[in-house]
């Protein structure tokens, strides 16, 4: 064991133990992360994948706020069971405007990555106000706490906060959806307003909680709804490299 | 002169934060400006009566207890605190109606969950490694904490950490990263603190007059320096305004993914496992009163544990959208990590070679010999749960919250707890314990809720994840997900019952270390010479 004996060096050197000890707890994530920034199939783009409109950004907002990540995932695995329970395998590209990345660790519920256009706008109000008169088994909590918070246009300024720095991280909003983000943000719940689809293709656009008042429900229900819908995986080809 | 700047500074940051509460854009922001504002206020009036009068002298060879002695306490309170919570939520998972009416937007689970991992890793197991970290390198190096008054900085600068990241998670500021919810603020707050640390560490090592640095200190100083390296990068936000708490992580989807369990991982291998271990390789042999078992074996385990743990990270993404090399490395790490897990436990338990009787007699060192008996366990478990076929089943269910738990009741808890049983006499120059009956009722009640918890985790996770797959003969799923859920109620309930006996031991604990501070016969001083006793 003559290498140990040269071991007394480190131990009488506070910071060389120190240095050391650094070196070689950085070495793993040198290997394993900084990859991952410039590799095709971490990076790739795919047909369908767009930022998110203001509105579905307040409902992700309050869906990271209420920690629903504690208990649902949004990570589709290849395997026979979970395809055909919650649709096809989840793409890295489907969460690259994610910050952070929402997969999630335990399914108390089931996986949302794709829960988007699954149940109707009443449903998902039902479910929100009391889980259990549409799933009697469901131990979710309710919320129907977020029918009475309205959302002004206070809450609105933040989102396009919220978009400009998102814009500094690379996310392709244009001159034109910043300069359109407040009325984009309101017109979302307007039936009848401004397509918000025209800047954000397939975002959903009604009065989603059936109240006259845009409220924190609409904003959740309308991110719910488009979760996991952009890419249209009939035409979806993978890529020969993945 | 000191003293002067120290105030300035302080009213200075008691206006900034009063401006700063004024100006909230949400109450997260204003409740942690507040935070800042009163506890600037109390070192502020509490400097200011002090000022003027000369510093008190420091005998330069005695060890500095204080911040140990309110670490101790700080250890106890958030533990129990920490427990509470967890029993909640544990019930609240079986009864849903326990998501109260009235507290929708504030105690609902997922606002909850965070508190209580958060309590549990944070508060209870921060400041038992902070304070066991100040007490240890002052006995094992010969020499008084580096930095003077830094080190109650150090100690109420976490406790106002912890008070932010609490009171976020309740108002709803979180990250969403698990075990690194605070945002910017909080994030930035524990930083300095966190410097403060390695500086005091460092500094008291540098000083040292043993020749040698022992085993014990190199695990502190790894769990410190990864810590913040961990800390700093996970955390790299911007916030969306400096008058409000939420703030928006800079690395997104996979990048963000693997960073976040590169770092969620090693919070289980530093905060939870290398620091635990500097306690463990100082206060099993205190109380087994034997040497440390191999001194080879503790260089080989340290520097192959401390390599292998990092790259353990992408096991908890397996299957994902993360590449498969990546999801390679991190399973193959994973169960290497086995051997350097085994060297320490290994080298814990036969530390009592020739005391074993006191397995007999002293219900603390039986404390300590189930704690790295569980983390032989956990550390069995993990590896295995890490290949991914045993993954592709266990991902996503319960079994991994009862793998984390035997991990953090069974090694985490009970060594925390077996150290406080040696501290308290010391620390308060008390003869022993008031009571070894009650520290047996406390070990009983914790090992049997122990098994309890993770017998039944066992239960509903390998069962969900059966149920989840199982096709027909036509090839149809068979359960609905609802389906499942209603399955692992029984189980639920018995989760809960064990977290209760856990709390209940250490309640009992707190009453126990009370009565000892202030029932029992003040220990002799042993001697009064100069030199510091060799402890």
């Amino acid at each position: 064991m003559g290498l140990l004996d040269h071991h007394g060096k480190i131990e009488r050197h506070a910071t060389l133990l120190l240095v050391l000890s650094f070196l070689v707890v950085s070495i793993g994530g040198i290997v394993q992360i900084v990859p991952l920034f410039y590799l095709d199939n971490t990076i790739e783009k795919v047909e369908g994948m767009r930022p998110y409109s203001p509105l579905e950004i307040a409902g992700r907002e309050i869906y990271r706020r209420e920690g629903c990540y504690v208990c649902h995932s949004q990570m589709v695995r290849p395997m026979r069971d979970e395809v055909e329970r919650y649709g096809h395998y989840s793409l890295a590209a489907e969460s690259m405007y994610d910050h952070p990345f929402q997969w999630g660790s335990k399914r108390t519920g089931p996986d949302l990555a794709r829960v988007g256009g699954r149940y109707s706008d009443d449903w998902h109000v039902q479910h929100m106000i009391k889980p259990q008169s549409v799933v009697p088994e469901s131990i979710m909590p309710s919320y129907g706490f977020m029918m009475n918070r309205e959302l002004t246009r206070k809450d609105a300024e933040e989102v396009i906060d919220i978009m400009g720095i998102y814009r500094m991280l690379g996310h392709p909003y244009t001159d034109e959806m910043m300069d359109v983000a407040m009325t984009d943000f309101f017109a979302q719940v307007d039936p009848f307003g401004d397509p918000v689809a025209d800047r954000y293709p397939g975002a959903q656009q009604r009065n989603f909680d059936g109240q006259e008042a845009v409220t924190e429900m609409d904003a959740v229900i309308a991110y719910l709804q488009m979760l996991g819908t952009l890419v249209d995986f009939d035409t979806f080809v993978p890529d020969a490299s993945r | 002169m000191l003293g002067y700047i120290k105030l300035a500074i302080l009213g200075f940051a008691v206006v900034v934060a009063a401006v700063a509460a004024g100006l909230a854009r949400d109450l997260s922001y204003q409740i942690h400006a507040l935070i800042f504002m009163v506890s600037a206020a109390i070192a502020f009036i509490w400097l200011i009566r002090r000022v003027s009068e000369p510093a008190p002298v420091v005998d330069p060879n005695t060890y500095m207890d204080g911040p140990v002695r309110f670490g101790v306490i700080a250890t106890a309170f958030w533990g129990v605190v920490g427990f509470l919570v967890g029993v909640v939520i544990a019930f609240q998972l079986a009864f849903p109606w326990l998501n109260f009416e009235w507290a929708q937007g504030f105690m609902n689970f997922g606002r909850l969950r965070p508190l209580h991992t958060s309590a549990v890793i944070f508060a209870f197991g921060g400041n038992a490694l902070i304070s066991t970290a100040f007490y240890v390198v002052q006995r094992t190096s010969a020499a008084r904490l580096w930095g003077g008054s830094l080190a109650w900085f150090v100690f109420w600068g976490y406790q106002v950490f912890i008070l932010l990241a609490a009171t976020g998670y309740v108002t709803g500021s979180t990250q969403s990263q698990e075990y690194a919810e605070p945002e910017w603020l909080a994030d930035l707050w524990l930083t300095i603190v966190w410097v403060a640390f390695l500086a005091i560490y460092m500094g008291t090592l540098i000083k040292r007059r043993e020749p040698h640095i022992y085993v014990a200190n190199w695990f502190y100083l790894a769990f410190i320096v990864t810590v913040a390296m961990l800390h700093l990068i996970n955390n790299v936000q911007i916030p969306v305004s400096f008058l409000g708490s939420a703030s928006i992580p800079v690395w997104s989807g996979v990048q963000s993914a693997m960073i976040q369990w590169w770092y969620g991982h090693n919070a289980v291998g530093f905060f939870l496992t290398a620091g635990f271990l500097g306690m463990m390789y100082y206060f099993i042999p205190k109380q087994a009163e034997r040497p440390v078992y191999s001194y080879k074996l503790s260089i080989m385990h340290f520097w192959a544990l401390i390599f292998l743990y990092i790259w353990a990270g992408p096991h908890h993404l397996h299957y994902t959208a993360l590449p498969d090399w990546a999801q390679t490395l991190g399973m193959t790490f994973s169960i290497m990590l086995w051997m350097p897990s085994w060297g320490g436990m290994i080298n814990g338990l036969m530390t009592l070679s020739g005391a074993w009787d006191k397995l007999r007699t002293d219900p603390i060192i039986r404390m300590m010999v189930v704690a790295v008996g569980f983390y032989g366990m956990a550390t069995f478990e993990g590896p295995m749960m890490s290949i991914k076929a045993v993954n592709s089943l266990s991902h996503y269910t319960d079994w991994t919250i009862g793998h984390v738990h035997s991990g953090a009741l069974g090694w985490n808890g009970m060594i925390t707890f077996g150290a406080l049983y040696y501290l308290v006499p010391k620390l308060w120059q008390r003869e022993g314990l008031y009571s070894l009956r009650l520290v047996s009722w406390h070990f009983w009640l914790a090992t049997i809720g122990i098994v309890l918890y993770a017998a039944s985790m066992w239960v509903t996770g390998i069962m969900e994840g059966l149920m989840w797959r199982e096709v027909d003969a036509q090839g149809f799923l068979v359960n609905s997900f609802a389906d499942t859920v209603a399955a692992k109620f029984p189980m639920y309930v018995v989760r809960g019952i064990g977290g209760v006996m856990f709390l209940t031991g250490a309640i009992i604990m707190c009453y126990n270390l009370w009565k000892t501070v202030t029932s029992t016969a003040e220990r002799k001083p042993a001697s009064v010479g100069s030199a510091v006793p060799a402890e």
